[in-house]
């Protein structure tokens, strides 16, 4: 690792140099991160075990059916889905919290998440009335297709209307966020009211989150975009680190502030809408990941982007283990198991940490 | 296989016509689905259900492999089923695509509501199981009650109007259009729909229901309620029907004015399965009492 160059110092107020800490972290997220996985494919509501299956290659015999189905077909997609949506999501909270300087942010507040729902409801519920061409075209991948769509349109709208003169308000952006949120919602609701019995229950569950429709075909749609966001993203690092002295001292210390900012922008939008894309509303990654790292190894951001990478992934696939087996042969929508198990702990954490954090 | 060929005249290429006699693990994803495997008499066959299957009563013991459009792929394959018979529209379609390349047989029963599509699914369930003489048998009965039905529907002079409530949260009344179950087996009764310029369940103002002017409002019973009717004395259900027809809005419709207010078992009512014919009687019976 680079020594820090004295002109990108953390601000005063944080005491001390913590990248060791968050080092070792890295190391140990990373082998969490693998193990978590390895656990996951053994791991599930069906017979299947994975110490079943390598004993069976190892002793050149021909895999059972189902046993091949479950865990190639139905595990294996899934555990990788898990990743990335989970990388994806935490990475995008950490960008977009160091982008508007406030622990706060979330992409929901750039209205990727709005527009991707709307992009969502709008296939679930009009996809039927569509010209047979256009829905054989995307067969059973109009409502991602449509979530990508809408999440990547609403952010560019927004970005338009924060930025002039090649300058983009941060503030504006905030606020237009909230704004274009609230549109989105209502034109949600407009075409809710469309809606039949059988496409308000799709609604309910989408919005709540799955990776039950993880397959090979939808992984890889969604994983080529977060891949490239991801391997990005820390290219970001030194830039938003910069942000966290202000805009104007940024650019005296010779970072190209508007440059970062569509990067960023960009970054979210793709990662985001990818995620939502294939697996639906599933929330609070993006907020909590990035804090609990915060808390854990300091706010720089080249080893907090890496890091809530893994962490994003290892909290989602502990959320989907326990969503595919608490109620088996049934599944509980990942969404309500990020809540559950999310919501007091980050309190818990927040109330201990009280002070540390000027929140 | 004389008798397989005239079952399979019988489904007058409505519905698959694959057929699994040796399939002893069979799923059940849909509330009528499974309520017309029990009317066959093949429940013993069965071994698991989904979450909207809870009639009759013992075939809650079974399994529940979650909401039939939000099913969970590993979960299904886990009761190890060797046949699956689901409502049109399981899903999500990922998981019945997964299923059905594990090698799983996967018979989709359409859904109409009307007395055609009833037979036509019990037929359809029938070939499934591979048991055109059973199928038969519930066919011509069930046919023979939707005839009985259909009789007394047409010696009614001037129909009624019917307005269906889903559900009346917060004072906000939400109502059946057209393309819903309950709009079918208001039909079937013998009475119209109030609402016909409305399609699925929609919120309706106060004034439209007015405008409205039904002669009959119905609302169904869910299980969990009618526990409560008993655990109350029996008494509940007449306060519940004073608290509903109180409501301003209702108050102000004919039926709200002669009381008229009819609540029934839902399953029975909207579930398109063996008993719609029955709910056909009984809702017309009701509706046309002599308020």
């Amino acid at each position: 690792m680079v020594a820090l160059s004295p002109e990108l110092r953390q601000p005063a107020r944080i005491e001390g140099d913590r990248s060791h800490l968050a080092r070792r972290l890295c190391l140990f997220l990373a082998l969490l991160l693998v193990g978590m996985a390895v656990v996951s494919l053994g791991w599930g509501a069906s017979g299947t075990s994975l110490t079943r299956a390598i004993a069976d290659l190892l002793t050149g015999q021909e895999l059972a059916a189902q046993d091949r189905v479950v865990l190639m077909d139905i595990r294996l997609p899934r555990v990788l889905m898990g990743i990335f949506v989970g990388a994806s999501l935490a990475v995008s909270g950490a960008v977009m919290q160091g982008l508007f300087r406030n622990p706060l942010a979330d992409p929901g507040i750039v209205g990727v998440s709005s527009g991707a729902s709307l992009g969502a409801i709008l296939a679930i519920v009009l996809g039927g009335s569509l010209p047979a061409g256009i829905a054989a075209i995307f067969g059973g991948y109009l409502v991602p297709f449509a979530a990508f769509a809408g999440g990547w349109l609403t952010t560019m709208v927004l970005y338009r209307i924060a930025t002039r003169r090649g300058r983009t308000s941060v503030a504006t952006m905030l606020l237009a966020g909230i704004a274009l949120g609230a549109i989105m919602g209502a034109l949600s609701g407009v075409v809710i009211l469309r809606a039949n019995d059988r496409e308000l229950r799709d609604l309910t569950f989408w919005g709540l989150g799955s990776l039950a429709g993880a397959n090979w075909p939808k992984l890889l749609a969604g994983a080529p975009i977060m891949a490239m966001a991801l391997v990005f993203a820390p290219w970001l690092a030194r830039g938003l680190n910069a942000l966290a002295l202000g805009e104007a001292a940024a650019g005296h210390i010779g970072i190209r502030v508007q440059k970062v900012k569509n990067l960023a922008i960009l970054t979210v939008a793709a990662a985001t809408g990818a995620a939502v894309a294939v697996s639906g509303g599933i929330g609070f990654v993006g907020i909590v990941v990035p804090h609990l790292l915060r808390l854990a190894s300091g706010p720089d951001h080249r080893w907090l982007l890496v890091n809530s990478a893994l962490l994003g992934g290892v909290t989602l696939l502990l959320a989907d283990m326990v969503s595919r087996t608490i109620i088996a042969p049934a599944e509980l929508p990942i969404g309500i198991v990020t809540a559950i198990m999310g919501g007091p702990f980050f309190l818990w954490i927040l109330l201990r940490n009280r002070g540390v954090l000027d929140l | 296989m004389k008798r397989l060929a005239l079952a399979l005249i019988l489904l007058a290429g409505a519905a698959s016509a694959e057929t699994y006699p040796e399939a002893r693990r069979v799923l059940s994803l849909g509330g009528s689905v499974t309520e017309i495997i029990y009317a066959l008499g093949e429940e013993s066959r069965l071994i698991g259900r989904d979450t909207s299957s809870n009639w009759p009563p013992e075939a809650n013991a079974l399994p529940d492999v979650g909401y039939v459009r939000a099913l969970s792929p590993e979960g299904v394959l886990s009761v190890s089923p060797d046949l699956i018979i689901a409502e049109e529209g399981a899903g999500p379609p990922e998981a019945v695509a997964v299923l059905k390349s594990a090698g799983l047989p996967f018979v989709s029963v359409d859904e109409r509501y009307d007395a055609q599509g009833v037979l036509q699914k019990i037929d359809a369930v029938a070939a499934a199981l591979g048991i055109p003489d059973k199928g038969h048998a519930l066919h011509e009965k069930l046919a023979a009650e939707l005839d009985a039905a259909a009789s007394r529907a047409a010696a009614v002079g001037t129909p009624k109007t019917v307005l269906f409530i889903l559900s009346l949260q917060g004072g906000r009344v939400l109502a059946a259009g057209t393309d819903t179950a309950a709009d079918g087996i208001i039909t079937l009764a013998g009475a119209q729909n109030a609402m016909q310029g409305l399609r699925g369940y929609k919120p309706i103002t106060d004034e439209a229901l007015i405008e409205a002017a039904p002669d009959v409002i119905l609302m169904m019973r869910r299980g969990d309620e009618q526990a409560d009717t008993e655990a109350n004395g029996g008494n509940s259900e007449t306060e519940t029907k004073q608290a509903i027809l109180a409501l301003p809005a209702l108050g102000q419709t004919p039926a709200g004015r002669s009381g008229a207010l009819v609540i029934m078992d839902g399953l029975k009512l909207l579930g398109f399965g063996p008993r719609t014919g029955e709910a056909a009687v009984e809702l017309h019976d009701l509706i046309y009492g002599g308020w």
